[in-house]
């Protein structure tokens, strides 16, 4: 499947080429084509081909017959590897879950499947979601479609290149820590954690629990308001989904800022720490906003210095306990020859994660551990209690945030593989979000020195629908999202 | 007996399944003795991506336990996870309770047997706390199905919904662990939290023991036995364990903490670790469930649809039927002996009767057949009806006492069996009186030794006369017809 095959447009694009009379069939087929003729950018880890061909076939049909069960219907999406769908293989970029195919199928996607989308491959990812550049995967690391040899971001990486280089209208990520925003803004396209509650976890394999969230990638807040709607809503097989039936996104984006009140961390434009020109087009974001009839304000989030260091000690501690069940016993991988129990645990998990998983575990176990609980695990959730109320405060003047997504933009793969630490802080701005429970958006800005820049809105709690206003706003008035990186010759 | 001049302190945490269809956090059937992994689900399987649910009824059931032995329940209660590794723990760690409990601060009250001829004496045995788990799943060793070095592993009981309740250590004798044990399982077959069968694999227990010089108010190093399964061995375990502590301490030894096997077969313990290599499991709040919140009108809701509590009903069914302490203990021993009883007594009439038929007869015939109550055929209006052809002398007390045990296996109507059989009493007093005749003839020297003053020739008499009737007769009819014709009284 050699050769040029053009990149995938918006949904909007696609129903419109539906409506000129091109069928489901050949757009799923295009993004099979593209995707093939882009193995170098590794997004994917798995094809569904013959399978997805058939539910495209099938769409078609019904938009024959006229009952097409939405405007998703047939619409090709990707989703990540850590999200099970019956009968297909759920790997999570580990060798430790080789040869497992899963008999059930995640919420999240069985109410996209319902709408008629069509999953067409899982992304590449940072193995368990655990990194901040998808290198660290199994199947090797995914490349940023702006700029061979530079990581598309993480952990998932392989959703964000997919839907940067046109392979898929919308793909999936999940979002622990910044998983999902930051690779949106080291490739240029809006990635969305919504509320945590809002989407069910149901299926999605955990990393840690009490942070994990699926949530859409795409070029427009439009497409993410369509996505994120046909996912929402309370789920009784996950009981952290939220009660309430979510308001919806897609009619409250009117395109207009007028009134809407965007705070400014103050800790968050602080010079030292990331890079200036980074922070020039943040702040030139919300110049602009300001020009759209949006008020600002500068707001103080004063425990956010501590923010990374309580979100690393809650996520490798939920982390620990979650990988548990990679055992050996049940599925997945079984070291050969094992003598005994214990040897059979060891090798199997030794064998089966990676180092960076290894870390975490060890990390996790650390924490939880009896004597250090206290001053570890325990005042990690009370950093996260403080920082909650720093939100709170937040809001009760302002509707909105608006902070960098990343303290740079897409750095060289292997640069930061020997210093974890680095790695680690520069989840400054996007941890908050998930420690809080908020809903958060990355989206395009621009460039500095041709690779993408992302700026962050946050939202208080089930207020997904103000930030994508915020974004779908500035989309509206500029063109960043139209931008587009080349194939190369 | 513990030796003079020893104390014993025993405390023990009791784990009972609590008595729901279907598992503590998915919706697969709880089932017992069916065919291995049928009951499994990608939830208590522990596959990627599947997450627990509550079982809302184990928590209603868990709550009955707690308010029947008179714990606060409290209006927050969080689950936690206990890390540790093991294949029959399919997700890594067990869903358990730790610092936010269901229920804290209750008692259980008993009875146990004193010395013979002194009175009973109630104690009151404190609970720490109930809190809520679930079961792990079950490892098979089994050389014949497996073959030596495998191990096989059942996912039935994965997730079967518990409750673990632990008691402070205010049992002293091994005695009073039986009758701690039988109270407790009374008061949750009572409110229906459990049926606390173990056979089913529904009880198990630790019994925490050590052992003090009398007057010493500190406590002694503990050892604890694990996984008791039977009432019995808890008693004879405990009974060891005693005997052995004070031995090692009358021989100069010290005691160290640490866990026992209780073997039943040969009554012997063995260590299974030294507390030094105890776990850390690395307990936290599970991250997948959310606090159980629950209000006071919800609680007194729960505790308004509780049945009378068996000590309760034992005073009540004493005071109000006129009965003695012990026979209002017998026939409140469970609850569906206590309906019984009382259903009985509704449609018969006579208390005292009733309560002689069944703790004598009832009780025996199902002791015969093995069978408990509930599983008989036997029913009130049944042993009523029974009762009342007694009263109506239609039917001798003895012929009656002979139908119990095929009431008990099969029922059916008294009267019409009575009829069928042919067992209706002679009562016609000519028959009587022409069979009276015929026996004073047939055995004259008896009549001649009652003449002689040998009250005994009186019975053989009676005797004969019954023959004739087979049994069918009323004994004290006979008796005074014989009397009659004997002293020439017409």
């Amino acid at each position: 499947m050699a050769g040029r095959v053009e990149p995938l447009g918006t949904l909007a694009e696609l129903r419109a080429e539906l409506a000129a009379g091109t069928s489901s069939v050949a757009q799923v087929e295009r993004a099979l084509a593209r995707t093939e003729a882009r193995a170098d950018l590794r997004a994917f880890v798995r094809l569904r081909g013959e399978a997805a061909l058939e539910e495209a076939r099938a769409a078609d049909v019904r938009r024959g017959a006229g009952e097409s069960r939405s405007p998703l219907d047939g619409m090709p999406i990707a989703i990540k590897d850590n999200m099970v769908q019956a009968g297909e293989p759920a790997g999570c970029a580990s060798r430790i879950l080789e040869g497992y195919c899963s008999p059930y199928g995640a919420t999240a996607i069985e109410r996209l499947e319902a709408a008629g989308a069509v999953v067409v491959g899982r992304t590449n990812m940072d193995e368990f979601a655990m990194g901040s550049s998808t290198e660290h995967s199994v199947h090797g690391p995914t490349q940023n479609p702006w700029r061979s040899g530079c990581s598309p971001g993480g952990s998932s990486g392989g959703s964000a290149a997919a839907v940067a280089a046109g392979l898929v209208p919308v793909a999936l990520g999940s979002d622990t820590g910044g998983s999902i925003r930051q690779p949106a803004s080291f490739t240029g396209v809006v990635g969305m954690k919504p509320t945590y509650g809002r989407v069910s976890r149901y299926g999605l394999v955990a990393f840690a629990s009490s942070l994990d969230q699926i949530g859409p990638f795409a070029r427009t807040a439009a497409e993410c308001a369509e996505v994120l709607d046909a996912m929402s809503g309370h789920d009784p097989r996950d009981s952290t989904s939220l009660p309430e039936p979510p308001t919806r996104c897609v009619e409250a984006l009117c395109g207009d800022v007028a009134g809407l009140r965007i705070g400014l961390p103050r800790e968050c434009f602080a010079e030292e720490g990331a890079d200036a020109a980074v922070l020039e087009r943040v702040r030139a974001v919300a110049a602009e906003f300001e020009r759209a009839g949006a008020k600002l304000a500068e707001v103080s989030l004063p425990h956010t210095p501590h923010a990374v260091a309580a979100y690393y000690l809650i996520c490798t501690a939920e982390a620990s306990s979650n990988l548990a069940r990679f055992d050996g016993v049940r599925y997945g991988h079984r070291a050969e020859g094992a003598k005994g129990l214990t040897d059979l645990y060891e090798r199997s998990r030794s064998e089966g994660f990676g180092d960076e998983v290894k870390r975490r575990i060890l990390l996790g176990t650390y924490v939880l551990s009896s004597g250090y609980y206290d001053a570890y695990y325990r005042k990690a959730q009370q950093v996260r209690t403080l920082l909650r109320r720093d939100f709170e405060a937040a809001f009760e003047s302002c509707d909105v945030l608006l902070t960098p997504t990343t303290p740079e933009t897409a750095f060289r793969i292997g640069e930061r593989s020997g210093d974890p630490v680095q790695m680690y802080l520069s989840d400054v701005y996007t941890v908050s979000a998930n420690l809080a429970g908020l809903p958060a958006a990355s989206f395009p800005v621009g460039q500095v020195d041709g690779l993408p820049v992302g700026a962050q809105l946050l939202g208080a709690p089930l207020e997904d629908a103000a930030v994508l206003r915020g974004v779908d706003a500035w989309q509206q008035r500029t063109d960043f999202h139209l931008a587009r990186p080349e194939d190369p010759a | 007996m513990i030796p003079a001049g020893w104390e014993a302190v025993i405390g023990l945490e009791v784990h009972v399944h609590l008595k729901t269809r279907s598992k503590l956090f998915c919706g697969c059937a709880v089932g017992y003795g069916d065919e291995p992994n049928h009951h499994v689900c990608p939830v208590c399987l522990a596959l990627p991506g599947a997450l627990p649910v509550l079982n809302a009824v184990a928590v209603e059931l868990a709550i009955r336990a707690g308010l029947a032995t008179h714990c606060k329940i409290h209006p927050r209660s969080v689950y936690a996870r206990k890390n540790y590794f093991y294949p029959d723990l399919p997700k890594g760690y067990q869903i358990s309770q730790l610092d936010e409990p269901l229920a804290t601060g209750g008692y259980v009250e008993i009875t146990p047997e004193g010395p013979a001829g002194t009175e009973p004496e109630v104690r009151r045995i404190g609970l720490t706390r109930i809190h809520m788990e679930e079961d792990a799943g079950k490892s098979i060793h089994d050389d014949a199905l497996a073959g030596p070095d495998v191990t096989l592993i059942d996912f039935n009981r994965t997730s079967v919904p518990l409750v673990e309740i632990v008691s402070e250590p205010d049992l002293r004798t091994p005695e009073e662990v039986g009758a701690y044990l039988r109270s407790l399982r009374e008061i949750l077959r009572y409110v229906g939290a459990s049926d606390v069968d173990m056979e089913k694999g529904q009880f198990r227990c630790d019994v925490n023991v050590s052992v003090r010089r009398s007057g010493d108010t500190a406590l002694g190093t503990r050892r604890e036995m694990k996984n008791v399964n039977s009432f019995r061995a808890a008693e004879n375990g405990a009974r060891a364990e005693i005997a052995r502590q004070i031995e090692e301490l009358e021989d100069g030894g010290e005691i160290q903490q640490s866990t026992l096997r209780y073997d039943v077969e040969s009554g012997r313990l063995t260590t299974m670790r030294l507390k030094e290599n105890a776990d850390d499991y690395r307990y936290f709040p599970d991250p997948d469930l959310v606090p159980v919140l629950l209000d006071d009108a919800r609680i007194e809701e729960i505790r308004g649809s509780l049945p009378e509590l068996p000590d309760a009903r034992r005073e009540r069914v004493s005071e109000q039927y006129g009965l003695s302490d012990y026979d209002a203990r017998l026939l409140t021993a469970s609850r569906p002996l206590a309906d019984f009883f009382e259903e009985t007594v509704r449609l018969h009439g006579d208390a005292k009767t009733v309560a002689n038929w069944i703790s004598r007869d009832v009780l025996a015939a199902l002791k015969e057949e093995g069978s408990e109550l509930e599983e008989s055929a036997l029913e009130p209006p049944m042993l009523a009806g029974l009762l009342r052809l007694v009263d109506e002398s239609r039917v001798t007390a003895r012929s009656a006492r002979e139908l119990i045990p095929d009431l008990v296996r099969e029922g059916g109507d008294p009267e019409a069996i009575v009829r069928e059989r042919g067992l209706e009493a002679v009562s016609d007093s000519g028959e009587l009186e022409a069979l009276a005749d015929a026996a004073l003839e047939e055995n004259p020297r008896a009549v001649a030794s009652f003449h002689d003053g040998d009250g005994k020739s009186l019975n053989f008499l009676m005797g004969q006369v019954m023959k004739k009737t087979g049994g069918k007769a009323d004994a004290r009819a006979v008796r005074s017809l014989l009397e009659r014709k004997l002293t020439g009284g017409e």
